[in-house]
């Protein structure tokens, strides 16, 4: 009986053949699903990272409006994006407008009262970018009605 | 290559937002259609954000994560389409005035003003509110259920107007939402007296104010940062129509505007009117909470020339808000033809006060008209006015709405004392009209 352990028969060497290579190619076709699933995954949804990686993908911009996020699309808007709207939308930035001492001091504010990290050698570009493209309209104190959209009223 | 082909996450969302959902993170969508996270999944989308999302087990299914930003455009729900989003995080929207025609604001037409997240997966079941402070005699608690059942129930049409309303008129430009005429709504609300479910607990003869804390989100996710946390003096809270109301228009109040519960305080900023209330500290002292201090719903104690930097001690806490009217018939741009009369209406508010007299202007305030005006129905409802306007002849014409409070204050023709975080514009409202 001891002796037989080691004494295999054709059959029984073919048996542990076939075993021994459906493992292999078992393990090796997992390997490779897994691979081309992560392969897949990294180039179908490269687009959602814009918001953090934007070496990723070239963001879409038109007419000189980064589409996903209507920010002007000049220098320092990916650092923008990237720093500012993971916590806010956009649309709090586009409405509003400062100088590059007001934008600072919003900065300021958002980090002594809202979680926001220190932006290091960042808040330089992004503060530029603000105060050159969301910087205050000279008006008097009251300006004109504006976009008027006419139309005929039926009484 | 495949690059080319794929789908942007816009357009997938686009076409089917729950199987977008399925294809990209691998969420599957139960039958309430609020999409439960697998744990893989979550870790595949964490992976692409770049950070961990906090609450990704509530997020509602085919909800693009909003620090991907979507391009798509954004609706409320159960707000009206006319709604002006001014901010979608976190979400912000007024009405047009040519929407708030109605008496009583319907809840699709109330303005929606967040500081933070609206709260997700409210169990009105399980719903507390927690009474307390160092002037309370004590710490008590109540269920929904208990406060609809001990206390007496009150209805009131109470105006609610955003202290920032009028807010992107001011020069230099203040920061934060730019609103412009329609973060007021006038709906009708039920609930419990505040006095009453204060003085069932007890209040010591040394309280001054009373805070409220809700259950919205700080927009940092931080679960232990609270957003805002306002109130108002015990004078305000002990009056007749201070409510801590569970309904709106006899129904539940919208999510957006604070269900289940809610303070609401008429006429004083809308802030001091906590939503998604869950407690309500008594203080000693003016609250200090989020929000209170600083330049938050603060003006400068003096008049100061636009532009100045003033020191938050001489900052002043905004009360009462000032007399204001809006026109809200017809909407502005209404082209008549020459020797036809115009009928226009509106209502006007005046915070603590009433509104006495209301007046119009056709020649940009050289000459008044006055208008026909309504009493309130109660204590801090808006009122309506109307009046018929006839045009000498052809022409670009601007109405302009001025109302009258009875402490004989009207509403300025120009933006009124500039302060830095844009508050209490009650400039006269001005539709255009062309006579053809």
């Amino acid at each position: 009986m001891g002796e037989r352990k080691y004494n295999l028969t054709d059959e029984e060497k073919s048996k542990v053949k076939s075993l021994v290579s459906f493992t292999s190619y078992f393990l090796f076709s997992c390997l490779a699903i897994i691979s081309i699933v992560t392969y897949i995954m990294l180039w179908y949804v490269p687009e959602i990272n814009t918001a953090t990686n934007d070496q990723i993908v070239e963001d879409k911009v038109e007419n000189g409006i980064d589409l996903s996020t209507g920010l002007i699309a000049d220098e320092g808007y990916k650092m923008v994006k990237q720093q500012c709207i993971s916590c806010h939308s956009s649309k709090l930035i586009i409405q509003n407008r400062a100088t590059k001492e007001g934008w600072t001091n919003i900065i300021q504010w958002m980090q002594e009262t809202q979680n926001l990290w220190d932006l290091g050698k960042n808040e330089e570009i992004i503060v530029n970018y603000l105060a050159k493209n969301y910087a205050p309209d000279e008006q008097g104190r009251r300006k004109p009605l504006e976009n008027i959209d006419w139309y005929v009223l039926k009484q | 290559m495949i690059k080319k082909d794929r789908k942007g996450i816009h357009e997938l969302y686009s076409i089917d937002p729950i199987e977008a959902d399925k294809l990209l993170w691998g969420r599957e969508t139960d039958s309430s259609r609020r999409g439960f996270l697998k744990k893989t999944a979550l870790a595949t989308m964490g992976t692409f954000l770049g950070a961990e999302i906090a609450f990704a087990n509530t997020m509602p299914a085919g909800l693009i994560p909003a620090s991907l930003i979507s391009d798509e455009p954004f609706l409320i729900p159960g707000k009206h389409a006319g709604l002006v989003i001014l901010n979608d995080k976190p979400i912000n929207a007024e009405t047009p005035p040519h929407l708030l025609n109605d008496i009583i604001t319907p809840a699709d037409k109330l303005f929606v003003r967040n500081n933070g997240l609206v709260p997700e997966n409210i169990d009105v079941n399980n719903w507390i509110l927690t009474i307390e402070g160092e002037s309370a005699k004590e710490k008590k608690t109540f269920t929904l259920e208990e406060l609809k059942s001990n206390f007496k129930h009150y209805t009131y049409q109470l105006t609610l107007e955003c202290g920032g309303n009028g807010r992107n008129e001011f020069n230099p430009p203040a920061k934060g939402n730019q609103w412009s005429l329609g973060a007021v709504g006038c709906p009708e609300w039920t609930g419990a007296r505040l006095k009453d479910v204060l003085q069932s607990i007890g209040v010591k003869d040394d309280a001054v104010y009373i805070g409220y804390y809700g259950k919205d989100i700080h927009l940092s996710q931080n679960p232990d940062k609270v957003v805002i946390s306002r109130g108002v003096p015990v004078k305000k809270a002990m009056e007749d129509e201070s409510l801590i109301a569970w309904s709106m228009n006899n129904e539940e109040i919208p999510v957006m505007n604070g269900y289940p519960l809610r303070l609401i305080f008429g006429g004083w900023p809308g802030s001091t009117s906590g939503k998604w209330l869950h407690k309500i500290v008594i203080r000693n002292k003016i609250h200090d909470g989020p929000k209170m201090e600083g330049a938050s719903y603060r003006v400068p104690c003096n008049f100061v020339s636009p532009g100045s930097e003033i020191d938050n001690e001489d900052m002043c806490i905004i009360e009462s808000m000032p007399v204001k009217s809006l026109i809200t018939y017809p909407k502005s741009g209404a082209v008549i033809n020459d020797g036809t009369f115009l009928k226009v209406n509106g209502h006007a508010w005046a915070g603590d006060y009433k509104v006495s007299e209301m007046q119009i202007s056709i020649d940009f305030g050289s000459t008044w008209q006055k208008c026909e005006l309504k009493s309130p129905k109660n204590r801090h409802a808006w009122q309506q006015w109307n009046a018929n306007v006839n045009f000498p002849k052809k022409g670009y014409y601007e109405v302009w709405a001025r109302a009258t409070d009875s402490n004989r204050k009207s509403q300025p023709m120009v933006v009124p004392g500039w302060n830095p975080k844009g508050y209490l514009n009650n400039a006269c409202h001005r539709i255009a009209v062309k006579v053809v």
